[in-house]
């Protein structure tokens, strides 16, 4: 028998209790699960069970854990091909809910949940908030977008199973964001860290102290952020910012979420199994090797996921965590092999640039990448909002800077890249995730 | 002696310097002299109108980037060797001229030049010493008005 040691939550909360089973036990769960989802999947997905079929397995092949990197894996243009219902495994009066992707190549991706999943999915985010130390009482700001996409309605329904005061104010409209932190007296903000900059600046203009409110957790997600925008978003309020994870594919938010050690985030392993493989071949890499991150959803009814290709890329993290949680952690995720820019055949990822730019004394994390092409060449510019810190009225000391953030780029991701000091806010702000990239180049 | 100078950040793009003088003037400010340092990319509007508080903070709310420096302006001679005397007597200190321009007032033999120093106390000291007119805040903007 293993006791839980460690640093303990302020505040248990009885839900998070599968976030401490012991190991043993969690496994028997997952297989138990397992084997019925696969099965679930074989009986009433076609593309799934095609797919078995040709590798001749079946759900009887599932004994241990391990016979799940047997099975095929599903991919993203899956969800495309089979639009917009193909890969639900149960029928549509059964399923009380769609989310879709916002479809930006073409048509969207759709995901469905029976009343069962709604309620797997309150549970993992009430438990990614208890992680995150927010608790009953607590007055929630839910900055994520309402609507079609997963962020909005996740976490509210979070919030609220988790008995928190939760304001649907949804994205956009930043002054009535800053009124209603103010005015409200919340504790908790839910909004991508992008946003939440964009919030800490207009909040600047008009004078607002972000740190006499009693803002005291950031709950981020939707896009990769690195460690030093993490310290931007704490420095600008007196808040804890956490990091959350999760994709519509697997079932929205509520997949894995940072505890109070921000070492990490815990994977929700009882409705959701990780695997970390070889990108390239496929191979099942061993633990604490990086790679891309491959999920299962062992709950999911309306459409289960087999071995779902996120193209995540990070690592499973072995050590187990000081506070107690047995869940295995991921890292945190600066890299998603759909964000990969290749700049004269350098692999390059938004998140490096961010964290190479934030070393820069003085610099705030409004910035545009733009790549282009002159005589064949790829060209890699960065627009920076020149902050008053970072302004003289000596054209000298701005070629200083600009110098400085040139430098801090080519020594971090080894290419040169063009920085290009804007004026503030001229560089378009997001409500939601963040455009970093323009790519003009040719396709 | 000091004279405040707003500098102000802008973006080589159209309309974005008549933007800062419309705002100025519609706030009834008057610009005393303005020089534009510029580069390939971006240029640095340098300023200096009498009331610079109220500048500085309408500029600020408008979203630009804004830093108030202090600089030294002195009168000199309007003929040959005129601002030859002034920089001799500067290159005899220790302090170093960032940079420096030039304005002239109708019905006035001199002309006012604007120098930015790394100090500017001791420039004042040396500039004072040599009895140049080193003109401070009032003067200016009564000479300017």
């Amino acid at each position: 028998m293993t006791t839980l040691t460690g640093d303990q939550p302020e505040y248990f909360n009885p839900v998070s209790a599968p976030d401490f089973l012991m190991k043993e036990q969690l496994q028997r769960l997952q297989l138990q699960k397992l084997k019925r989802i696969v099965k679930r999947a074989y009986d009433n997905v076609e593309l799934t069970r095609n797919r078995m079929n040709e590798t001749d397995i079946k759900p009887d092949d599932i004994k241990s854990l391990s016979d799940i990197s047997k099975l095929p894996f599903t991919y993203k243009a899956d969800l495309r091909d089979s639009y917009p219902y193909g890969l639900f495994a149960s029928p549509m009066k059964d399923i009380v809910r769609l989310h879709a992707s916002s479809g930006t190549t073409g048509k969207p991706t759709v995901v469905a949940y029976t009343q069962c999943d709604i309620n797997v999915w309150a549970n993992v985010m009430q438990r990614t908030f208890a992680s995150c130390g927010v608790h009953a009482g607590d007055i929630v700001q839910n900055s994520y977008g309402y609507g079609l996409f997963t962020g909005g309605l996740g976490a509210h329904y979070g919030a609220e199973a988790l008995g928190a005061t939760v304001i649907p104010v949804s994205g956009g409209n930043t002054d009535r964001q800053l009124m209603i932190m103010q005015d409200f007296s919340v504790n908790a903000l839910c909004s991508t860290p992008s946003y939440f900059m964009h919030m800490v600046d207009r909040a600047q203009q008009q004078g607002i102290d972000l740190k006499a409110l009693p803002l005291r957790i950031g709950i981020f997600g939707a896009e990769p952020w690195s460690e030093p925008m993490r310290a931007h978003c704490e420095a600008a309020a007196n808040m804890k910012a956490y990091d959350i994870y999760g994709l519509s594919e697997i079932i929205g938010p509520g997949v894995g979420s940072e505890c109070r050690n921000q070492k990490g985030l815990h994977i929700f392993e009882d409705h959701f199994y990780p695997e970390i493989i070889d990108p390239e071949t496929g191979e099942v890499l061993p633990e604490g090797e990086e790679g891309e991150l491959v999920l299962t959803t062992l709950s999911k009814d309306a459409m289960p996921m087999i071995r779902y290709r996120t193209r995540d890329i990070t690592n499973i993290i072995t050590e187990p965590c000081s506070c107690g949680r047995t869940l295995r952690r991921i890292n945190r995720i600066g890299r998603r092999s759909d964000d990969m820019l290749v700049i004269r055949g350098v692999n390059l990822f938004p998140s490096q640039i961010e964290a190479a730019l934030l070393k820069v004394e003085n610099t705030q994390p409004h910035y545009q990448i733009i790549l282009t092409k002159e005589k064949g060449l790829d060209q890699l510019e960065i627009e920076v909002e020149l902050t008053a810190e970072m302004f003289s009225d000596q054209v000298s000391k701005i070629e200083q800077v600009q110098k400085q953030i040139t430098h801090a780029i080519e020594t971090t991701i080894g290419i040169s890249a063009r920085i290009r000091l804007v004026e503030p806010n001229s560089i378009a702000r997001s409500e939601g995730k963040a455009q970093r990239v323009i790519d003009r180049r040719e396709k | 002696m000091k004279i405040k100078q707003i500098s102000i950040f802008l973006e080589n793009k159209p309309g974005h310097l008549s933007s800062i003088c419309k705002l100025l003037a519609e706030a009834d400010i008057n610009i005393v002299t303005l020089l534009l340092a510029d580069t390939k990319e971006y240029g640095i509007a340098r300023l200096i109108v009498k009331e610079w508080q109220k500048a500085e903070q309408l500029l600020k709310d408008s979203g630009a980037t804004v830093k108030v420096t202090e600089v030294v302006a002195t009168e000199v001679e309007d003929k040959p060797g005129g601002l030859n005397r002034i920089l001799d007597i500067i290159d005899a200190g220790n302090t170093n001229i960032e940079y420096m321009y030039a304005f002239t007032y109708r019905a006035k033999e001199s002309a006012i030049m604007v120098f930015r120093f790394d100090d500017p106390d001791e420039a004042i000291g040396l500039l004072t010493s040599k009895e140049v007119n080193v003109i401070g805040e009032t003067d200016l903007f009564q000479i300017a008005s």
